[in-house]
């Protein structure tokens, strides 16, 4: 996907908080990446170092807690994991599986000074 | 730049748009403060856009209604915050704890808002936005254009173009007569609801009409960015493989309608139709699915009245939202008139 422009959406959020809240440096940024939400971690990894520099989040760690894929299986009617959109259920193999988690990209919190 | 598909952003244009810095913002605010914020790097440059948009004092900009009304405005210059401007009003070092900031917050966060902005102007006015998307080369201008020939005394149409260079594709579209405009991405991948708004703006769009936008050709990227559509199309030409849905999960999974273009190719080609369909399925239970060629004119029939029923929806819902305005005004008025 375009890891630039959700790099630039971080910052975004993080500097409104920065402005909202008035704190100076974020020492860590978490991240919450669903495993379907289609993110390439490393790409967004290299694209935040590149567009936080010169920020309040210059050279924070950045945690990214990935979110396991959930689908709902109409045909077993329960919650099954999944790790693609197109996965089969792992009980019946059938397809009519609905991604239900893990498709969230969210800033979760952040530590600050 | 975005090293898994090469965009980035900065050089975005909105056709007919006069505009000599290199950085992306396509819009004459008028703003009462100024900056200096043109050294082109990728971090000022997102700076000053986002400081452009989401703190524009200006109550007349489109967007306003997503500015915080009031908001004390203390952006960054070069990158930088001013603190001391802030609400803290200072800064001191060597004081600083560290503490723990909830956020929570949709990283698209800011895409959803102008989204949720276009779909309620398109609400209002009673306009049926679709985006079509679709990968480089699947004839989806091709198919653009003869829709809006056939739509011609049907339907008022108007076309926004995403291209990264050139306004080729809105010439073409302009030759119909349809009004059209180009946004060019520069190196950016997709479109965002942020260049659609003021696309909007400039397109002038009729109330009652029919907005086509034709994003960038890609598969992957413009399935993340809502733009306030009412349906995302996505179009795949039998000349492709018929494994795309399953190798772009992405863009299959977030559209509603699903057009097989160039269907007069398949006698010549080993395409596989109904596993190409299955494919698409697999991935989006959901996905409605047309058979079409743009150049024998098969299937269109069905497409076109897809178009005029989401239009006739559109219209219908903008009626009876004026129906209840004017019965409220009339309310208000008996109610005003009683006091008097």
């Amino acid at each position: 996907m375009h890891e630039m422009a959700l790099a630039e959406g971080i910052l975004g959020i993080v500097e409104d908080a920065a402005r909202a809240q008035g704190f100076g440096r974020v020492s860590e940024v978490r991240l919450e990446i669903g495993v379907l939400a289609g993110v390439e971690i490393d790409a967004l990894d290299f694209c935040l170092d590149v567009v936080l520099k010169g920020s309040v989040a210059e050279g924070a760690r950045i945690e990214m807690l990935i979110v396991p894929g959930q689908g709902w299986c109409m045909q077993c009617g329960e919650t099954v994991p999944i790790t693609a959109r197109f996965d089969a259920c792992p009980k019946c193999g059938g397809v009519q599986v609905q991604a239900t988690g893990g498709t969230e990209m969210r800033v979760k919190d952040l530590l600050v000074e | 730049m975005c090293t898994t598909c090469g965009c980035g952003q900065g050089e975005t244009t909105i056709e007919g748009h006069a505009h000599d810095h290199p950085h992306g913002h396509a819009h004459p605010h008028d703003h009462e403060h100024e900056h200096s914020h043109a050294d082109g790097t990728v971090h000022t440059h997102m700076h000053g856009h986002e400081h452009e948009h989401y703190h524009n004092p200006d109550p007349a900009h489109a967007h306003d209604g997503l500015h915080a009304e009031g908001e004390v405005h203390y952006h960054a210059h070069q990158g930088d915050l001013h603190y001391g401007l802030g609400p803290a009003h200072s800064h001191a070092p060597g004081l600083t704890q560290q503490r723990m900031v909830q956020i929570e917050q949709d990283i698209l966060g800011k895409n959803n808002t102008y989204a949720a902005a276009n779909r309620r102007r398109f609400a209002e006015h009673g306009q049926f936005a679709v985006n079509l998307v679709s990968s480089p080369g699947s004839g989806k201008t091709t198919l653009l254009v003869k829709s809006i020939e056939m739509l011609k005394d049907r339907a008022q149409v108007a076309v926004i173009e995403g291209d990264q260079q050139t306004s080729n594709d809105a010439d073409r579209i302009r030759a119909t007569g349809a009004p059209a405009i180009q946004v060019n991405t520069g190196k950016g991948c997709h479109l965002d609801a942020h260049m659609i708004g003021h696309a909007i703006e400039r397109l002038d769009l009729p109330d009652d009409s029919l907005l086509m936008i034709e994003n960038v050709g890609n598969l992957v990227c413009p399935a993340g960015f809502d733009l306030g559509e009412a349906h995302k199309v996505v179009i795949l030409s039998v000349t492709e493989g018929e494994d795309k849905p399953l190798k772009y999960p992405d863009m299959f999974h977030a559209a509603d309608l699903m057009l097989l273009n160039k269907i007069d190719l398949l006698p010549y080609l080993d395409f596989d139709v109904e596993q190409c369909i299955a494919h698409a399925r697999r991935v989006n239970p959901r996905l409605q699915v047309m058979q079409v060629s743009a150049t024998s004119g098969a299937g269109l029939a069905a497409w076109l009245d897809w178009l005029l029923a989401g239009l006739d929806g559109a219209r219908a819902a903008r009626a009876a939202n004026v129906d209840l305005l004017k019965r409220r005004v009339a309310e208000l008025e008996a109610q005003l008139a009683a006091r008097a």
